[in-house]
Parts: C-alpha cells; sequence; structure tokens
C-alpha cells in the first residue's frame, strides 16, 4: 500500500508537472506582476517606480476613462440581454419539434464562427454609407436609415445590431438545456390543461434558468472586454469616441503611449468590475435558479 | 412533441426560413461582392448576383500590390497561421491530456487545493495578464518571433484541464487498476488505455485551440512585429487598413479566404463541434 501511494505521488506529480510551470509563468507571475505595476509608473523601457495610488487616482479624473467605461457598459446593456433573447428564441423555434432541425441550426450558428476580423470586415462593408447593403434594403421599405458607423448617435447601436448575427454560440448551449429537459414535466402540464405559455413559464425557463445564468455571465465577460471588432470598425472610437471601449483604451495605454501601469490599473479595475457583476448573477440567480436535485 | 408552440408548423417554418435568410444573407453577400468587377460594388440598386464571375478577384487580392509596404503576401499569412496552429493544437492537447489525467485518476496530497486554484484562475480576465506577459515575453526576447503565440499552450490552461478531467472521471477505474495489475506503469496506462477511450473530448479541446488561434487578432497584434510573420486575421486587417474603402470587392474576396477554410471545417466536424458547445455550457 505504501508503495503504491509513493508510485502515486511522484506519478501524479510528472503528470501535473507541466501546469505547475504555466499556472507559475503565465499566470500566477502575470497576475502579482500586474498587481504590483499598477501602482506603478512603468514604461517598459525604464524600471517600475512606485507612486502608489497615483494610477487609480489619475484615472477618476480622466474623461477618456469614464467615456470607454460608460460606452463599454452601455454596449454591454444592450448586446447582452437582446442576445440572449434572441439566442432563447431561436432555440425555443428550433425545439418545438420543427423538421429540419440540423439545417436550420446549422444556419444560425455558421456567423458565430466567423473570425472577428473578418465579421469586421465584412460589416463595414454592409454598414457602409454610400453603397452599403443594409441601409438599400431599409430604403426599399421606406426607412430611413442613419449613417450606422459615421454617427455617434449610432455607432453603438450599430455594434450591438451586428452582435445580434453571432449569437449562434448560445443559442447551441440553449438547445442543449432544452434537450435535457425531461419529457414527462411536459406530460404532467398537459394533464393539468397547461397553455403553451404556462409551459414555457412553468417548465421550461424554470429548468433551463442555470443555462441562461451560464450564457448571461459568458455574455457580461465577453462584452466588457469587447476589442476586435470596434478596434477595426470604428479606429480611435469614432466618430467622437462614441465607440471607444474599455479595451481599447487599455490597449492604446498599453502599447501606443506606454503607459503600463496605468493599463495594469485598468486591468484591475476592469476584473474588479467583472467579478461584482458575475456576483450579482449569482446572487440574483439564487433567487430565481432551479437547480435540479443531483441523483 | 415538446412545448409545442402556439404556431402551426407552416408559420414556424416562416420565421426559420425568414430568420435563415437574414442570417445567411451577409455571408452570401461577401461572397457576391468577391466575385464582382469594381464597377458592380457600386451600383444603386445593388447588383444582387454578379454578370460573370471574377475569380481572378481571389489572385489579385492574394498578391495585391501596396504603394508603401510591397505586396501583401497571404499566402504566407495563411502559413504562419497553419504553423502556429499545428504548433499550439498538439501542444495544448498533449499537455492538457497529461495534466487533466494527474487529476482526474492520481492521489497525492495538495491535489484538490490544487485543482481549486486551477479553477479560480479561469475568472481572471485577458487584459490582467496582457502587460505582464508581454514583458516577460520581452525579456525573453520572445518579441516578434512566433513563441509567445505557441509556447503557452505546452503548459496547459485551466479550462481544457478541467474539460479533460470531467471526462477522464467518466472513465471506470476497473479498467486502470487491470492494467496497473498487468504491470502497466502509470504513463502506459494513460497512454494506452485512458487515450484511446477519449477521443471524442481530445477532439473538441483540439478543434476549439485551433479555431482560437486561427481566429485570434489581440494576440498576434501585440506580438507580431514583421510584416511577413503576419497571421491571417492580422493580415487581414492590415489589408483593410491600406486597402479598405474602395476595393470592396478586393477586401470581400480577402475576407472569404479567411473564413472559407472555417466553415469548410466546421461542415466536416459539425457533430464534434456542436456536442462541444453544449458540453461546455454544460459546466454553468
Amino acid at each position: 500500500m505504501r508503495g503504491l501511494r509513493r508510485r502515486e505521488l511522484w506519478a501524479g506529480l510528472a503528470f501535473v508537472s507541466p501546469w505547475v510551470v504555466g499556472l507559475g509563468v503565465f499566470l500566477i507571475y502575470p497576475i502579482v506582476a500586474s498587481l504590483y505595476y499598477s501602482f506603478c509608473d512603468y514604461s517598459v523601457l525604464e524600471r517600475a517606480r512606485p507612486i502608489g495610488l497615483a494610477n487609480y487616482i489619475d484615472l477618476a479624473k480622466d474623461s477618456v476613462f469614464w467615456k470607454s467605461l460608460f460606452n463599454t457598459l452601455f454596449y454591454a446593456a444592450l448586446a447582452v440581454p437582446l442576445g440572449l433573447g434572441l439566442a432563447l428564441a431561436l432555440a425555443l423555434l428550433l425545439n418545438s419539434g420543427v423538421r429540419g432541425l440540423t439545417v436550420y441550426r446549422t444556419i444560425f450558428f455558421l456567423p458565430a464562427l466567423m473570425p472577428m476580423v473578418a465579421l469586421a470586415v465584412l460589416w463595414l462593408w454592409i454598414f457602409n454609407g454610400e453603397y452599403g447593403v443594409l441601409n438599400v434594403a431599409l430604403a426599399r421599405l421606406g426607412i430611413h436609415a442613419p449613417a450606422w458607423l459615421t454617427d455617434p448617435a449610432w455607432s453603438k447601436p450599430a455594434l450591438v445590431l451586428l452582435s445580434m448575427w453571432g449569437v449562434g454560440q448560445a443559442m447551441v448551449i440553449f438547445l442543449a438545456g432544452l434537450q435535457d429537459v425531461p419529457e414527462h414535466l411536459y406530460e404532467a402540464a398537459d394533464l393539468d390543461g397547461a397553455s403553451w405559455w404556462d409551459k414555457i413559464r412553468h417548465v421550461t425557463l424554470p429548468m433551463i434558468s442555470p443555462v441562461i445564468l451560464f450564457n448571461g455571465i459568458m455574455g457580461i465577460i465577453g462584452s466588457l472586454q469587447f476589442f476586435a471588432i470596434p478596434y477595426i470598425m470604428t479606429p480611435n472610437g469614432q466618430p467622437a469616441r462614441s465607440a471607444y471601449f474599455y479595451a481599447m483604451y487599455l490597449y492604446d495605454n498599453a502599447f501606443l503611449y506606454l503607459r503600463m501601469g496605468y493599463a495594469s490599473a485598468m486591468a484591475w479595475i476592469l476584473f474588479i468590475l467583472i467579478f461584482c457583476l458575475t456576483l450579482v448573477s449569482l446572487r440574483l440567480a439564487a433567487r430565481y435558479v432551479h437547480y435540479e436535485a443531483a441523483p | 412533441m415538446r412545448a409545442k408552440g402556439p404556431l402551426s408548423h407552416t408559420a414556424l417554418h416562416m420565421i426559420l426560413l425568414g430568420g435563415s435568410f437574414l442570417f445567411l444573407f451577409p455571408l452570401f453577400w461577401m461572397l457576391s461582392t468577391s466575385l464582382k468587377p469594381i464597377e458592380e460594388t457600386m451600383l444603386t440598386p445593388p447588383q444582387w448576383i454578379p454578370s460573370a464571375l471574377h475569380f481572378d478577384n481571389y489572385l489579385k487580392a492574394v498578391t495585391h500590390g501596396s504603394e508603401i509596404l510591397g505586396y501583401i503576401p497571404f499566402l504566407e499569412y495563411g502559413k504562419n497561421t497553419l504553423l502556429l496552429c499545428a504548433l499550439g493544437v498538439v501542444g495544448t492537447v498533449i499537455s492538457n491530456a497529461l495534466i487533466a489525467y494527474g487529476f482526474a485518476r492520481l492521489r497525492w496530497p495538495g491535489r484538490n487545493i490544487f485543482f481549486g486554484i486551477t479553477l479560480a484562475t479561469m475568472m481572471i480576465p485577458f487584459p490582467v495578464l496582457m502587460v505582464p506577459m508581454f514583458v516577460l515575453f520581452r525579456e525573453l526576447g520572445w518579441v516578434g518571433t512566433f513563441r509567445p503565440l505557441w509556447i503557452p499552450a505546452w503548459f496547459g490552461s485551466a479550462f481544457n484541464i478541467f474539460l479533460l478531467r470531467q471526462f477522464f472521471l467518466t472513465i471506470p477505474r476497473e479498467l486502470s487498476d487491470a492494467a496497473v495489475v498487468d504491470g502497466c506503469s502509470e504513463f502506459q496506462v494513460f497512454r494506452h488505455v485512458i487515450l484511446p477511450l477519449s477521443r471524442p473530448a481530445l477532439s473538441v479541446v483540439a478543434l476549439f485551440y485551433f479555431l482560437f488561434t486561427w481566429n485570434d487578432f489581440l494576440g498576434p497584434l501585440i506580438y507580431l512585429t514583421d510584416q511577413r510573420m503576419f497571421t491571417l486575421s492580422l493580415g487581414l486587417q492590415f489589408y483593410q487598413s491600406q486597402h479598405g474603402g474602395t476595393e470592396w470587392h478586393l477586401l470581400m474576396a480577402a475576407a472569404t479566404i479567411v473564413v472559407l477554410p472555417i466553415i469548410v471545417l466546421f461542415f466536416f466536424t459539425q457533430r464534434t463541434f456542436i456536442q462541444g458547445i453544449a458540453l461546455t455550457g454544460m459546466k454553468g
């Protein structure tokens, strides 16, 4: 027995040894260093110089920081709930026993596969003010459309609209959740004479509430780090910084202005924000989310 | 049928077909524009289908001249991207399988605490790690090389460790115990009992990592400085910043080149894909 234990200890450590290095070098060290840099003046070219809370105090007075934070929260507040709603609606339609489920699922999922850069380039063309196909189509319907990406009032809604095209991933996760709802619950509801809406409200939604929570948290985490698409579609957050997002300002501080300490302070504020929003979601969830008792 | 809706089957199909049209149209438009002569990209009302299929747009897009920097070498970008994908996928599968085995099948003191720390690191957003990683790779002299983009993959990642560990736990213990009694070493058990049974989970990990590398923009943007070493994603953005705004037909051809391999890959691996995504959702 002793020998077996020994053997397992050494084997165990040997198997996880890549991760000892990976965790230490690519996670723990960067986390500690990032926290230290956030209290430093650091340009990479010179040694980091501790300056206490100065980065955080400067951020509080930095109007661009607040602007980028506002833009990001505005985007997330629209894109996350609308995306969840659309993904869930599509999943419910597909789960209603329709024929050709796999074909429709493939179609709705396809855009979610697009590399961000290709997606951004394609939608630049679709939103184009002169020859963009979107406004031509809207004009046909008698809608006078805005100049999307060049109008400060419409640049963020344009990016929200674009994000709706990528809900396929969340939809597939919802669909998997819906297919796990036991059939007998619906049969029982039928016996009680429940309408379609009753079944959605009292069977489907409670049963898939953990999946809604998961997709919601993933959506929040993703949209607060929104970067590649606006970096390409609205460079420098133009027009009028209306599409300048938090991660863009963070990137610019780090790699354009070489203010690594300032960027690190922004990264920690972002982390704390994500952490708090996740906690709030989980607290809300404790009230509404239904977990099936483990078998 | 499950929760059958108030809609008739016809109405349901009408809605789904309408939705399908909206989801497919941008892709159709990309393809259609990529095959047009330049005049036809600037018509109002738009020319929906090109009058003739100009496949030479693709050739132009991959060999297009740039006044400032010479031509933009898309074929090399393709090679760079495939190289990074290959190095990363192999490293990710090997390292995460080994690590997950250590967590799932072997008992050693401190294992659960170590695994707990591993899970907790999944909460850390990339921007927190971004600056110190850059500093570290700069010290090592790796900035401007491919190394920062594939070497970390050989040291495991929390999410994949979690995914594979869950899978390994479902493999009956009797199988590996029998192999140990037969005199197999721990590594032989891993190699000849566990790995062959874990194909589905390993292919999910490989596929997702391939996709991540193919699509990654921020990593190459930070670490690649030499224009000839760009990946397809970074190259497309570079191309757009050089030629964007006028030659939409060539830009759409370039975008199609970046997208098409992913779509083809998806059609060949659809089941793995859909199962994999459903699997990642299950941890919630």
